[in-house]
């Protein structure tokens, strides 16, 4: 197999491209598509500050890598989800991955500040663990891109991910999500802007990259995800994709350009006037936030007002000299 | 007796194949999806057209992620 750039010896093929690369050029492909999902939807500004949601998986430390190769101003936020081992470990390869690099990390622990985990949460709250989950991330994000003035919150999600969840969405007709599934989400009414500069990538792409770049990220998978609808699309679209290569591509961004459009009106709509979490002060439509009320139901409390939610952690020796963009 | 070393990942396990086998039929026989895994060789990825030689060890690493939020 020969690289379709160089004639050199190829490392990967990617047939939705007809393409087999090398090692470098590889990685230039992997940079040009991020910088072609940057710039086509405009996601990040040169001068922006950015906050890069970091899980210690291969999809954060990938985009995280891409972001600052681009020479983009990118610091990390981890949260500690009480997970057991698993949270334990990815913690360490996020870590790790800062240290390495001289990079910002920032952490905020969930059991330790807000003193419930996430097993313990979505059972108190009946909800599905990686609703519970999501719900929590979300806010701990938004809320820690905000407080640290960060110009943009950055999420590793890729193709597949995107591609799997307008399948779901579209299997059974969630038209109301369907107007905002975009690869960028403009800021407002308390929220940061967030994108995904990862959409043009599959995750074949982003591990390989990983192993190609030498970043160590946890392979083993979180063990609430077991068995969950997401994980079903993925394996149903990549049995199309094998079929016919590309299908995931045009899926997704056929749906951007000729589709969702046509859902933004009942997005739009469904968009409700917020007011500021009575106990919080997160945007919400009610009178006090779906993340302070899982709080509450899982028997956890907020932090004393004034303590910082995220802390920039002492990285070692590697992190002088570093500019550091860290929530003081 | 010499075979294939494959290392599977979620669950971590070891399992002897004989060689010589391609990427291609090495996946084929554990029923996986290109898409889904990354064939890994001495820290390097091994691409598709690739034959394995018995004693050789390597790593199949899917690269399915599962959360959703
Ligand atoms: S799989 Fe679900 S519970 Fe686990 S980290 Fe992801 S969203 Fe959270
Ligand atoms: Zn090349
Ligand atoms: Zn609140």
């Amino acid at each position: 197999m020969k690289c379709t750039v160089c004639k050199g010896p190829a490392i990967i093929d990617i047939r939705r491209h007809n393409a087999n690369f090398c090692t470098e050029h590889f990685l230039e492909q992997c940079k040009r598509q991020v910088t072609k999902a940057i710039d086509e939807f405009d996601m990040i500004g040169t001068d922006d500050r950015v906050l890069v949601a970091v899980s210690g998986g291969k999809d954060s430390l990938a985009v995280w890598d891409l972001l600052v190769e681009l020479g983009y101003r990118a610091d990390g936020l981890y949260i500690g989800l009480g997970i057991g081992d698993y949270s334990d470990v990815s913690g360490t390869y996020a870590r790790d991955f800062a240290a390495e690099r001289g990079l910002t990390l920032l952490e905020v622990d969930l059991p330790g500040t807000y003193g419930y985990d996430i097993p313990t949460g979505s059972r108190a709250a009946r909800r599905a663990p990686c609703s519970a989950c999501g719900l929590s991330k979300r806010h701990l994000f938004d809320r820690a891109a905000l407080e640290g003035a960060y110009d943009v919150l950055v999420t590793g999600h890729n193709l597949d991910d995107e591609a799997a969840v307008l399948f779901g969405n579209t299997l059974h007709w969630h038209t109301e999500y369907l107007g905002r599934q975009l690869p960028v989400l403009p800021a407002r009414d308390g929220f940061p802007r967030k994108v995904k500069p990862l959409v043009r990538l599959t995750e074949r792409e982003t591990a390989a990259y990983c192993v190609v770049r030498g970043i160590d990220y946890l392979v083993e998978e979180c063990p609430m995800a077991a068995g969950n609808r997401h994980l079903t699309y993925k394996a149903a679209l990549n049995d199309i994709e094998k079929a016919s290569p590309g299908a995931k591509h045009s899926f997704y961004f056929g749906f951007l350009d000729r589709a969702a459009a046509h859902f933004a009106p009942e997005a739009e709509s469904d968009r409700v006037e917020l007011g500021a979490c009575t106990s919080c002060g997160a945007p919400t439509t009610a009178e006090v936030c779906a993340f302070c009320r899982l709080v509450d139901r899982a028997g956890g409390a907020l932090p004393e007002a004034g303590t910082p939610t995220a802390v920039a952690v002492e990285l070692g020796p590697t992190r002088a000299g570093a500019t550091s963009g860290a929530v003081r | 007796m010499g075979a294939v070393k494959v290392l599977l990942r979620n669950p971590r396990r070891e399992v002897d194949v004989p060689g010589p086998i391609t990427i291609v039929n090495l996946l084929a026989r554990f029923d996986l999806n290109r898409e889904a895994v990354i064939v890994i060789r001495d820290g390097e990825l091994v691409p598709g057209d690739a034959t394995l030689a018995d004693d050789e060890s390597i790593e199949i690493r899917p690269v399915i992620s599962g959360g959703a939020w």
